[in-house]
């Protein structure tokens, strides 16, 4: 029958409509912004700076090696590094970036720089409500408006921050351990100084690195 | 140098624009053609893509494709950017299946550097690849409709189905559409098995999608008029031109790269090649129906192979990589059709020579075969039914 | 499928004084390639698309790649007349000294077509060819007529790497406009100065701004003196 086709057709579009009022699956449409979807971990768009503790200025994890400025594919990062050198998380003394720029009319959102940063110093956020009337200026963000907090980055990446986390305490420990055998070492060799005089003194036996254990 | 801006001020205009609207004289019959600028904001073009039409009353005597409007010359990019760095520029290329491409720059460079990938890292890229498959197809049919003239409907109901296709990649990547997610030697993150669980619950919904959409239009008789016997392709003309993907399957040749160069692990799937008998848009329409059947059947397989294990390969560099020199030529069945990556390495952290063959741009060659003849309104379907993305034929 | 070595043979056999060349390939794909002589290459592919066992009846992939001239620095022995004065007696002597010539090596225009066979399901087969120069004896044979799919490729290789194919049906520029003067793809293509204003300019792009901003400056001052 000439029309049979078309009928087919309609009586599934009917079966659709009908179904939008009781069937999730056939609803998916989202009221935005009044309604909103529920936050997905892995989401990303533009990159922060990852801090320490309460103060920004210090917390930062960044020691300016310019490795995301040089891969970059846009080039939208933007680093001058420090005169002076400050203390990073593991207490030893760092540069840190005076200057920190990313471009946010510019950065295409890959997370190249998240994936090439040896110190986990910069991550994804999921921030998307960034429109503004400054074409140049409020596209352009500097330190103040990229550091964020570590509480932060748990909030958005909990399992992905957790992991960072325990992979920085690892290293932590690691570098606090080497420390204190080099200290014990160096207390050893002055301990056994003074006796150095006295005839057939072996040397002390050296002090195994105790890992992180101690 | 000439800027195009200036140029276009001055009254010089840009491109080949030797159209006026004006008449012009068939020499061979003495009637008058009109010729018409289809483009490049038309909305039946899928972006900015012009038609040059020498048109006799409705029929097509004469039609040049015009693209470059989108060019930004990709491949000099690839050449002043890493290997690495390449990568989340091949998601531009065809935006609406950044996975395959991802894949396919991926395999080359596979290829290139003698790089394995982990086994779990192939049933990833073989499950997101084909739910890319199943994604494209549905909107690529919706858009053949839409062309049609029904407005909304069936486009609405393929967007929907690629919307849960696309939270199951942004809940994996982290995008939507730019998923940057394959590298040399793997992938970029592991998949949960929540994620997992997710797809399978996806893709158990897949099969009645492609029921309902059968039921909507497979029969229509409205469609069957506007389509069968139109733009039909013949298969010699198919293989000459170069012509893959389902247009080239539409037209009866058994010519799938899952098939033929066995990539990956697609020789662990049991799937079949849906071909076509006339080549018209008709079967071009039903075969990527049918496509997408086979590719839910190849999800499911995989889906219950996954087997445990790392996703990168632990001796793949992510800084510092530079391939020994020499070239490679890596390619895969992309939605759109045989997406291929032609990298020379000179030993540097930069490409030599970096090269896409975009399937969208060499299944343009035999658009103006295809329109010959037929009325303005089958161009548009013609077109439709290529399926092009300009971000690819551009580049 | 046949080895290399046996189509090269083939190819002799069918087209004699055809001069095949192959060019190995050291990457681990192996994908090893023939090098054609431009005067035979049109025969040479209606041989490879035709023959029963070849059957190389579908060109996937054309493209260009840009060989610039090369400075190479080599060291040569040369062996040179020396007359030295020795206890008062002039006397001659041949002496060898290590000297580094530079020689330019000329640079050529190349063009990659990758063969696939669908009937046979077998590939890829590479062939490549080479332009004279890069600047006035750049043209090649095209091979449209042969396979139907080189058309927009060529096009593009002719609108991007300035490869003229003679023989192409419709030779146009395709991806730039028609107007357009250069060649983009080539190595030593210079970008126009269409500068845009960005916050953090740094590496190329600052230099790029920074070239930008001189010219303005000169204009700019040089204005301000026709004023006063």
């Amino acid at each position: 029958m000439l029309g049979e086709g078309i009928l087919k057709g309609l009586a599934e579009t009917a079966k659709n409509f009908a179904g939008s009022y009781v069937s999730k699956d056939r609803l998916t449409t989202v009221q935005y912004p009044e309604e909103r979807i529920a936050p997905i971990e892995a989401t990303r768009d533009f990159p922060f700076l990852v801090y320490d503790g309460e103060d920004w200025q210090a917390g930062l994890r960044c020691v300016a090696c310019q490795i995301c400025e040089k891969e970059c594919p846009p080039k939208c990062i933007y680093i001058e590094k420090s005169k002076d050198k400050k203390p990073d998380y593991v207490g030893k003394p760092q540069i840190y970036p005076a200057r920190f720029d990313i471009d946010i009319s510019v950065c295409m959102s890959c997370q190249i720089c998240v994936e090439v940063c040896p110190f986990e110093a910069i991550k994804m956020d999921t921030v998307f409500e960034l429109a503004t009337e400054d074409r140049f200026g409020g596209l352009l963000l500097d330190r103040s408006k990229l550091a964020k907090s570590n509480e932060y980055y748990h909030t958005i990446h909990p399992t992905e921050a957790a992991e960072v986390d325990a992979r920085l305490a690892e290293e932590k420990a690691k570098v606090e351990a080497k420390a204190r055998a080099a200290a014990e070492a160096a207390a050893a060799k002055a301990a056994a100084a003074p006796a150095a005089g006295a005839p057939a003194k072996t040397e002390p036996p050296a002090v195994k690195p105790a890992g992180g254990a101690e | 140098m000439t800027n195009p801006a200036t140029e276009y001020a001055a009254g010089q205009g840009i491109g080949d624009a030797r159209l006026d609207g004006r008449m012009v004289v068939d020499p061979d019959s003495g009637t008058d053609l009109l010729e018409v600028a289809m483009g490049p904001h038309h909305p039946s073009t899928h972006g900015v893509f012009r038609m040059d039409v020498a048109l006799d009353g409705e029929r097509i005597t004469r039609l040049k494709p015009v693209f470059g409007y989108l060019h930004r010359n990709h491949e000099k990019l690839g050449e002043g950017h890493t290997y690495l760095a390449s990568m989340p520029y091949t998601d531009r290329l065809d935006y609406i299946c950044s996975l395959t491409n991802n894949w396919a720059y991926a395999l080359a460079v596979e290829k290139l550097a003698g790089q394995e990938v982990p086994e779990r890292a192939e049933y990833l890229r073989v499950i997101v690849g084909e739910l890319t498959r199943v994604q494209n197809h549905a909107l690529s049919v919706g858009f053949l409709i839409q062309d049609m003239g029904a407005s909304g409907t069936p486009l609405m109901y393929a967007f929907r189905e690629r919307e849960k296709i696309l939270d199951l990649f942004e809940a994996l990547t982290g995008s939507r559409m730019m998923c940057n997610y394959m590298r040399f030697g793997g992938c970029r993150v592991d998949a949960t098995s929540e994620w997992l669980d997710a797809v399978r619950k996806v893709v158990t919904g897949l099969p009645q999608f492609a029921d309902e959409f059968e039921q909507l239009l497979c029969t229509n008789e409205i469609l069957m008029a506007r389509t069968q016997g139109v733009g039909v392709l013949r298969p010699e003309l198919a293989v000459s031109a170069g012509v893959t993907g389902p247009a080239l399957r539409a037209a009866g040749v058994n010519y799938d790269i899952r098939k033929v160069d066995r990539y990956s692990i697609y020789d662990r799937f049991k799937f079949k090649v849906p071909l076509g008998e006339h080549g018209d848009v008709y079967d071009r329409f039903m075969i990527r129906l049918l496509e997408l059947r086979e590719s839910i059947k190849i999800l499911e397989q995989a889906l219950k192979e996954i087997p445990d294990g790392p996703v990168m390969d632990p001796k793949a560099k992510i800084r510092n990589f530079r391939p020994k020199v020499g070239e490679a030529y890596g390619r895969i069945e992309a939605p759109k059709g045989e997406l291929g990556f032609y990298l020379i390495s000179d030993g540097g952290p930069n490409p030599y020579r970096y090269r896409v063959r975009p399937p969208s741009f060499v299944n343009l060659t035999i658009l103006e075969d295809m329109c010959l003849g037929h009325n303005v309104a089958d161009v548009v379907l013609i077109l439709g039914s290529v399926d092009i993305v300009l971000g690819e034929v551009d580049r | 499928m046949k080895t290399l070595e046996e189509i090269q043979a083939a190819i002799e056999a069918a087209v004699p004084g055809a001069g095949v060349e192959i060019v190995p390939n050291p990457a681990p794909s192996g994908e090893h390639s023939l090098r054609l002589k431009p005067e035979t290459a049109v025969e040479v592919a209606t041989f490879l698309r035709d023959d029963g066992e070849l059957a190389l009846d579908y060109l996937s992939n054309v493209t260009g790649v840009d060989w610039p001239d090369k400075e190479i620095a080599e060291k040569v022995k040369v062996t040179r007349a020396v007359t030295k004065t020795v206890d008062g007696v002039e006397q001659t002597a041949e002496e060898t000294v290590e000297e580094t010539r530079k020689r330019v090596e000329p640079g050529f225009l190349e063009v990659v077509y990758h063969l696939f066979s669908m009937a046979r399901s077998h590939g890829p087969v590479v062939l490549r060819m080479r332009t004279g120069n890069r600047s006035d004896r750049v043209d090649l044979p095209s091979l449209t007529p042969v396979w139907r799919s080189a058309e927009f490729q060529e096009r593009e290789i002719f609108d991007l790497y300035g490869v003229v194919f003679k023989g192409h049906p419709d030779l146009r520029r395709i991806l730039m406009w028609d107007g357009f003067k250069d060649h983009p793809m080539r190595r030593d293509y210079v970008a126009p100065d269409d500068f845009e204003y960005e916050p953090t300019p740094h590496d190329e792009v600052l230099a790029r701004a920074q070239a930008h901003r001189a010219a303005q400056q000169a204009a700019a001052a040089a204005q301000e003196g026709t004023g006063q």
